[in-house]
Formats: C-alpha cells, sequence, structure tokens
C-alpha cells in the first residue's frame, strides 16, 4: 500500500482499481444529478438498470424550476454576498494582518490574541446573540447581515499575518530608506508578496459565503433576500416531488464552484493546509 | 503613542525592525477586523453568557431568572435526546473520518500517472455546499432511488431510508463522512510527504507485509496529524446541522428523534416567538462541550506521543 522502489503491474491495476471505484462514489452522485436534471418530464426516472445519460436531453427543467421559484435571484443574491465577502475579507484581513507582523506599536499581543480566542468562538454557540445583535440593529433579513459576521474572518487574519511574517523584510526596509510612508509600504511592497495567500482567503471567503446555509437560513425571511442555499431548502420542502427540477436547481448552485475549483485547484488544496493547520 | 519600548535592547525580535512613525496607523490597520470579530463574535459569546440566565425572548430582553433555564434543559426530553444524536454523531462518524482519509491519502500519494485528477476529483463533495449535497443524497436514497434500485437488484427490499429515526441519522453521518474525505484526504497527503521513505523501504527489506507497514510506519508518523483530525472532525461532528435539517427535516425526523444540539438551538432561539435565553443556555452546552472534545483529543494526543517516546514524533 505504501512506498516501495518499484511498482509492480499488478500494484497498479490494483491501484486504479480502486482510484475508480472511489471516484464513482465521489462524483457519481454529482453526475446522476446532472443526468436528472437533463430528462424530460416524459422520461423514466426509475429504469433499471439506471440510465446515466438522458434518452433527449432538455434544458426545460431548468426554466421550469425557474417559473417556479425565483432561482436566478437566489444566484444573484449568493453573488452578491459571496463577492461582498471575497472584498471585506481580503482588504481586512491583509490590513489586520500586516498590522500584526509589520507594524510595532502598544497592545499588538492584546490584538492578537483577539482573534485568537475568535477562533475558539464556535459559530453555532454565539448564532442567537448574532440573530438578537443583527435584529437590534434592524438589520435583520438583509443581505448586510448574512455578509456581516464573515466579513472578516479571524483565521484570515491570522493566515495574513504569517504570510507578511514570512516575506524577508530587506524589501520593505528599502523603501523606508526612501520614505514610502507605512500604507505606500503596505500597498506596493507588502501586498504584491503575499498575492498566494490572498487568493486562498479569496477562494475560501467567496466557497464559504457560497456554501452556507445555517446563518441565512436564520436571518433571512423575505424570500426575494434568499440565497441560492436556502432557496433550495425552500424549493425542496415545496417541489420534492419532481426529483428533475430540485436536481437543476443543484445543478446551479454547485456548478460555479466546480467550475472555479477546477481552474484554482492549487489554491483550494493550499487553503486546506494552511488552514488546518491553524484552525 | 509609538516608541521604542524602555529598557529593551533594539533588535530583539523578528518583527519589530520597521517603525512606524504615527502610533494611529496600526489601529486603523486593525480597525475592520478588529470591529467585526468583537462585535460579532466576541460581544456575542459574552452577551450569550449573559442571556442564558435570562428568560429573554427574540422581541423581549427578559429578566434574571438564575439557573432556571438548565433546570428546564435538564427536564427537557428534547435536549436530551438532541445531545444524545450530537453524542452519537462524534461516536460514530469520528473513527470513520480519522482512518477513511487516511487510506484514501496512502492510494492516491503514489505519483502514477493520472492520480492528480483523482484527487482532484475526491476534493468535488468539499467544494459543494452541504445542501447541495444532502438534496442529492436525499434523491439517491429516496424509496425509488438508485441505493434503492442497487439493493432492489440484490432482492433486498427498499430501505426506508429516510424514513426511520435510525437510519435517517446514519445516513447523516454517511454524508458528513463522505463530505469531508476529500478534505481530511489533502491534510494527510500533505504529512505523508514528510514520511522518510527509506523507513518503508527498510521495513520491507525487513519482510514487513503491506498491513504492517501501515500499523509501524505509516500510523506513527501521521499520529500528530490523525489527532488534528480527530480534533477538528469531532468537534464538527458535535456542531452537525445541515445535513440532519436537510435529510430528516426541519423538525428532525419521525417525532424529533433525530433533532441534534444545534438545531435545537436553532429551532428555539429564532424566529419572532424564539426564546432566546434557553436557547443561549443550549448554546453554552454547545461551546463548553465542543471546547472540550477539542482539549480531550489533543491531550489524549499529547499523553499517547510522550508515554510512546520520541520515535512517534511526525516532524
Amino acid at each position: 500500500m505504501t512506498w516501495t522502489t518499484r511498482t509492480s503491474p499488478w500494484e497498479k491495476a490494483l491501484r486504479y482499481a480502486l482510484m475508480t471505484a472511489v471516484l464513482a462514489l465521489t462524483v457519481g452522485p454529482f453526475l446522476w444529478q446532472l443526468s436528472t436534471s437533463l430528462k424530460g418530464g416524459t422520461e423514466d426516472l426509475y429504469t433499471w438498470p439506471p440510465r446515466l445519460l438522458p434518452r433527449h436531453p432538455t434544458l426545460g427543467n431548468y426554466a421550469e424550476v425557474a417559473r417556479i421559484v425565483p432561482v436566478w435571484d437566489y444566484a444573484l443574491n449568493s453573488v452578491k454576498v459571496a463577492v461582498a465577502s471575497v472584498l471585506t475579507n481580503l482588504a481586512g484581513a491583509s490590513m489586520a494582518g500586516y498590522a500584526l507582523a509589520r507594524l510595532r506599536f502598544r497592545g499588538r499581543r492584546a490584538a492578537g490574541l483577539a482573534f485568537v480566542l475568535a477562533l475558539l468562538v464556535p459559530l453555532e454557540s454565539v448564532i442567537i446573540a448574532q440573530f438578537t445583535l443583527v435584529r437590534e440593529l434592524r438589520l435583520n433579513d438583509s443581505l448586510v447581515a448574512v455578509v456581516l459576521p464573515g466579513a472578516v474572518g479571524a483565521l484570515n487574519v491570522l493566515l495574513m499575518r504569517n504570510a507578511f511574517a514570512a516575506v524577508p523584510y530587506e524589501m520593505e526596509e528599502a523603501a523606508v530608506v526612501d520614505g514610502a510612508n507605512v500604507w505606500q509600504r503596505f500597498t506596493r511592497v507588502a501586498l504584491p508578496s503575499v498575492r498566494g495567500t490572498l487568493a486562498v482567503v479569496a477562494i475560501f471567503a467567496f466557497m464559504g459565503a457560497w456554501d452556507d446555509f445555517l446563518w441565512p437560513l436564520i436571518v433571512l425571511s423575505d424570500p426575494r433576500h434568499f440565497t441560492l442555499t436556502v432557496g433550495l431548502n425552500h424549493l425542496h420542502g415545496t417541489f420534492a416531488q419532481d426529483p428533475r427540477l430540485v436536481a437543476a436547481g443543484t445543478v446551479i448552485a454547485v456548478a460555479p464552484l466546480i467550475l472555479m475549483f477546477v481552474c484554482l485547484q492549487r489554491y483550494f488544496f493550499r487553503g486546506v493546509g494552511e488552514g488546518a493547520v491553524k484552525g | 503613542m509609538l516608541r521604542p519600548v524602555p529598557g529593551r535592547p533594539p533588535r530583539v525580535r523578528r518583527v519589530p525592525r520597521v517603525r512606524t512613525h504615527r502610533a494611529v496607523s496600526p489601529w486603523l490597520f486593525l480597525l475592520p477586523g478588529l470591529a467585526v470579530v468583537a462585535v460579532f463574535s466576541l460581544y456575542p459569546f459574552v452577551s450569550t453568557v449573559g442571556r442564558a440566565f435570562t428568560d429573554a425572548r427574540t422581541l423581549s430582553p427578559g429578566h434574571w431568572v438564575g439557573l432556571a433555564n438548565f433546570r428546564a434543559m435538564a427536564a427537557d426530553e428534547q435536549f436530551w435526546v438532541a445531545l444524545r444524536n450530537s453524542g452519537l454523531y462524534v461516536l460514530l462518524v469520528v473513527p470513520f473520518t480519522v482512518l477513511l482519509p487516511l487510506l484514501l491519502a496512502l492510494l492516491v500519494e503514489k505519483p502514477l500517472r493520472g492520480v492528480a485528477f483523482f484527487r482532484a476529483a475526491y476534493y468535488t463533495p468539499v467544494v459543494a455546499s452541504v445542501v447541495v449535497v444532502a438534496l442529492i443524497w436525499n434523491w439517491m436514497l429516496d424509496d425509488r432511488g438508485l441505493v434503492n434500485g442497487l439493493l432492489r437488484l440484490a432482492d433486498a427490499g427498499p430501505v426506508p431510508f429516510l424514513g426511520d429515526e435510525w437510519l435517517l441519522l446514519f445516513a447523516a453521518m454517511a454524508l458528513t463522512v463522505w463530505k469531508g474525505l476529500g478534505y481530511y484526504m489533502i491534510i494527510y497527503l500533505a504529512a505523508l510527504a514528510t514520511v522518510p521513505r527509506e523507513l518503508h523501504e527498510a521495513a520491507a527489506v525487513d519482510g514487513a507485509g503491506p498491513l504492517r507497514r501501515f500499523t509501524s510506519v505509516t500510523v506513527p508518523a501521521v499520529r500528530s496529524t490523525m489527532v488534528l483530525v480527530g480534533a477538528l472532525s469531532s468537534v464538527a461532528a458535535f456542531k452537525v446541522f445541515a445535513e440532519v435539517f436537510l435529510l430528516a427535516g426541519p423538525t428532525g425526523g419521525p417525532a424529533g428523534q433525530d433533532t441534534t444540539l444545534v438545531m435545537l438551538v436553532q429551532r428555539t432561539g429564532t424566529g419572532l416567538g424564539g426564546r432566546t435565553g434557553y436557547a443561549s443556555a443550549l448554546s453554552l452546552v454547545v461551546f463548553v462541550v465542543a471546547l472540550l472534545l477539542m482539549l480531550l483529543v489533543l491531550y489524549a494526543g499529547a499523553r499517547d506521543r510522550t508515554t510512546r517516546g520520541p520515535e512517534g514524533e511526525a516532524r
């Protein structure tokens, strides 16, 4: 099962067979869902053996699901929330991370500790307090309320701090000699050298906001403000009888992320490594 | 005011060589991040502790009631069911999330042709929202779904995965394990990359078979990663919400028997009639148990290592 100097043909065959079996288990359900979403109303969904390729592929279910629930509005809300979360996290986490890693001031330790403590508080244990708070601020049932609690993730701040701390200083010292102020050093020297970590923060902020369910479910009550996840839950509750429509809805919700993942794979994997060790 | 700390020689640390000229700028840099964390994480925690001792409702701040919420909890049958379910979730999910991704990482560790594709593909369920994944499983586990079709082939009658209290809970657990496979696999792959190849070769020369090499080379080498995965996944499992909410429904399956602790928090504390005081007390239980679980796993891991001696060090 592990490293040896040479791989025997038997081992190779066994490995490929196992890898393919796991592939069927992990990706198969997604393909089955895609297939279901493309099957027309007259095609039997329950044939045996199951038919992965639709007999007459149709996009009709996508039009139909959009007719029943405003699925494109949900998608737009999700895009708004995810993009806002990416921007606030990039700005907030990189600024705070830079201050913690590079600036000298009284209270730096305490500020760093605040982010570590925030990391220890599970979201689920403060969700009622957040709900009450958002109500008191009269923000409930708005997309702003969906974004705010995750606008600057504590983990992202710590990731950025470590990234800045790893950049050699000499570059910044040169800028100081040239008379650059803090802001110029931050934007022109420091930020460009941590692009990789910025990408990780951006991707995980997007994914986190796009996939989030519990918080938007609690905060949003007006269907016009639903994000895709909350909207899908609603769709499932109302129209569960036609699997084709639910399938079309889920494909709309998952396709953008899978596409992003295919394009930006290495950042996803980097994020797991960095986030797990610190988290 | 920013100034050199008196009595400390300059350039003691790596960090403070580049200096700011004005003391306000660091705080301006920190302001957005600190504000969000303070207002939406630290303050809510403090207010949760305070509210747990009141009879607050969504629309009224309530009054101090001492330990009444906790006494009510002890008498609340729903609470015990929820605690049982969340506890079972940890007990039954964590062994699988610690072991299966490790085996999977070993499977895709060798640089065979196309292995990068398999690794990426195994990650797909991690990328997808739990809502999407739960709806897919919902369809597959339906009485007439794909899984029951396969079972029919083996002459087993339709299994009511989504109708039975226990089967529902087990299905949700399987979903959690399945969705986490790729995530923990990546963590293990990073750890496996640091295991010296010579160890395996030496063991192979000594005549150790694959199983023996797994238990006496691989496992000791990645033990600290297994502890990390154990800690991460037990906290996550205890806080389970979406999987059960979506498969069993908002009310938690037949007679609410599948309700988990976080589902109970969500159900009691939200909406216009939410009993936020009682829900805050429940939230504190979530917090304390999650923290204890993490400490317990980390402590067990640390103790295990010290009793086993330094050869157990992973890095």
